[in-house]
């Protein structure tokens, strides 16, 4: 285990950021700290760099205790939302500056910013201050800065959140791409659910300061253990007190084993997608449920809107069993088309 | 982020970002800046034309025609004259104290004003609104309250037991009681506007606080600092009503450059009173380009 992580806890004032966290991180894994704003995943990761002290609790790296240990002792990589970059000095000054402070030689320095720089694309800009580039460029100079001190392991806070969406999708594909040339063990924070799908080795669903869920990504998609993780991870929708997936539901126009009567309601194309409200029968009071489909299914079948139709989840379709009123799920089906995701709306 | 009073919190912004991703795009960039200077030096708009004549008229009138006429003043009676305007031991012993106790004083002004600023910005504590206020009082004082102000406490009849009257002491304390808010002022928006975040990334970088402070907040000061320190000589050199009541203006002893300017012109020695002030204008130049100089230095090569 890289990273041992053992009932650590954390108060801010009368805020409770963490409840006592167990979680062990594996060597040259990629993990996603994922949850709204505001559940705790910055504070694990800021008290796991030692930027933060945490109340209980005892946090190892690489088998060495680290719970009382400055951050400067650490040798933790650390990449901040908004770069932290050192603006007064030039994009190889910033990679050098740890190797600086460890007083290495100034050729050895030079030669390490030099490779570094190449490894994230920046060689030709290493003369150049931070103000002078743009924020995807400064955010892979920022990791090429962490990395220049061969940290245990590299943590990341929201690292894409200040990019904007195309450059966020490009770097972190990167990200992903040099993770797997470099394997340190990787740590990053995200509240963007397929950021943390797409880039993640595992993924770590944090909520009002408890871990909810921790596995591969297909596994949590998959396999929720509750509403929580099943409506942050993705799109539902609500059938027979069940929280469903959209595409998980079969539809045809005839009844069918098991199948629930109802009528479709609005019928909205996006793209290759349908997305069909279908309004229950059984229950006509209950927000409709949704069910989204290729288009090509959609004209087979010949739905439209005001058809009745039957529909039940497929076989093996993931379900979580609605305890609470569930207001996210509720939520979603109001929303225009555009957003199937129930994003919590922290922010 | 420390907490911070809402005024500066537009200038914690980062520095705009230039269009996302496109290396070529910022390879650009530094042509830009250089043709946008090139374009502004050579052509103007009406606008900006009418703006830098109203600009040069209002600084000539004001500094640059007195200036001139200072330095006319001062060779006007040739510079046999003016040689021997400066040449006199009483005025070389005037320059000496005033130059060299405005040094010392910027020199301690250097460290208690951004030790001061960096004490406001960073730590909360009761009161602190209040030595907000109280630091500009040196701005607002007229300085001759200051000099009453000194000469009552560190007076003959000082109820500190101290009397400073007539020493060279009176005018080291005249010349820090005026030039105080000066680094404090200049050093405290900057102080402000770094992120908390920097020191961050320096200390997992493994930094110590010391080479953080040294590598990382030294140099994003040092701009900040040698304006102030720039402004805190030049204020020194020219102080005049805060010590010319506690300093007693014995010559060769405590008598500085502006007394001896007074002297000078109450003696109808006009050419000396100025020949000395061209001195103090040519000071006071060399000390804010020398300052300048460091100010680069060491926001480059930290």
């Amino acid at each position: 285990m890289s990273i041992k992580i053992a009932g650590v806890g954390k108060r801010f004032a009368d805020f409770v950021a963490l409840e006592s966290i167990d979680l062990d991180i594996a060597t040259g894994e990629l993990t996603a700290l994922l949850g709204p704003s505001g559940g705790g995943k910055s504070t694990l990761l800021r008290i796991i760099a030692g930027l933060e002290v945490a109340d209980s609790g005892s946090v190892e790296i690489e088998g060495v205790n680290a719970t009382g240990l400055p951050a400067q002792k650490r040798n933790v990589g650390f990449v901040f939302q908004h770069y932290a970059a050192f603006r007064h000095l030039t994009v190889a000054g910033n990679v050098g500056f740890g190797l600086k402070v460890r007083k290495r030689p100034r050729k050895e320095i030079a030669a390490r910013v030099q490779e570094l720089l190449e490894l994230v694309h920046l060689s030709q800009f290493a003369d150049r201050l931070p103000a002078q580039l743009s924020g995807g460029q400064r955010q892979r100079m920022a990791l090429a800065r962490a990395l220049a001190i061969e940290p245990s392991v590299l943590l990341l806070d929201e690292p894409f959140g200040a990019l904007d969406a195309n450059v966020r999708k490009e770097l972190r594909a990167w990200l992903r791409r040099l993770h797997d040339e470099v394997h340190v063990t990787t740590v990053f924070v995200t509240h963007d659910q397929e950021e943390a799908l797409d880039v993640a080795d595992r993924i770590v669903v944090i909520n009002q300061g408890r871990i909810e869920q921790v596995g591969p990504p297909d596994e949590l998609y998959d396999h929720p253990t509750s509403e929580f993780v099943m409506s942050f991870l993705g799109p539902v929708t609500m059938l027979n007190g069940h929280l469903v997936r959209p595409h998980d539901l079969e539809i045809e126009t005839h009844p069918f084993d098991n199948a629930h009567r109802g009528r479709i309601e609005r019928f909205n194309r996006v793209g290759f997608e349908v997305r069909l409200h279908v309004r229950l029968t059984e229950d006509e009071t209950a927000p409709p449920a949704l069910v989204t489909l290729t288009r090509a299914e959609a004209t087979a079948k010949a739905l439209d809107t005001g058809v009745p139709v039957w529909i039940r989840p497929v076989a093996g379709a993931s379900q979580v069993r609605i305890t609470a009123p569930a207001p996210t799920s509720a939520e979603s089906l109001d929303l225009s088309p555009a957003d199937s995701v129930p994003q919590p709306t922290f922010t | 982020m420390t907490p911070s009073p809402g005024t500066v919190e537009e200038a914690q912004q980062p520095v705009p970002t230039p269009p996302a991703g496109a290396a070529t795009n910022a390879g650009g960039l530094g042509d830009r800046h250089r043709l946008r200077r090139a374009k502004s030096a050579t052509s103007l708009t009406p606008i900006s034309g009418l703006g830098l004549g109203i600009a040069l008229i209002w600084f000539s009138l004001l500094v640059l025609i007195p200036l001139t006429a200072v330095l006319v003043q001062a060779s006007a009676a040739g510079w046999s004259a003016y040689w021997d305007a400066l040449s006199s031991p009483q005025t070389l012993a005037a320059l000496r104290l005033t130059i060299g106790t405005a040094v010392l004083v910027t020199a301690v002004n250097v460290v208690m004003g951004t030790a001061i600023a960096w004490v406001l910005v960073r730590d909360q504590f009761r009161g602190k609104r209040l030595l907000e206020v109280v630091i500009d009082i040196p701005f607002a004082l007229p300085t001759i309250v200051a000099g009453l102000v000194l000469l009552s406490l560190y007076g003959a009849s000082s109820p500190l037991g101290v009397n400073w009257a007539n020493t060279r002491v009176a005018v080291f304390l005249a010349f820090l009681f005026v030039t105080l808010p000066f680094i404090v002022r200049t050093v405290q928006p900057v102080l402000l506007e770094l992120e908390h975040e920097v020191e961050e990334a320096a200390a997992s970088l493994g930094a110590s606080r010391l080479t953080t402070f040294r590598l990382v907040i030294l140099p994003s000061l040092a701009p900040a600092i040698t304006s102030g320190a720039a402004l805190s000589f030049c204020r020194a050199i020219s102080e005049y009503g805060s010590l010319v009541l506690l300093s007693g203006n014995l010559p060769y002893s405590t008598e500085v450059a502006s007394v001896r300017i007074m002297s000078s012109i109450e003696g109808d020695k006009l050419t000396e009173a100025a020949a000395v002030a061209s001195i103090l204008l040519v000071v006071a130049l060399i000390v804010i380009v020398v300052l300048d100089v460091i100010s680069r230095r060491v926001a480059r090569y930290a």
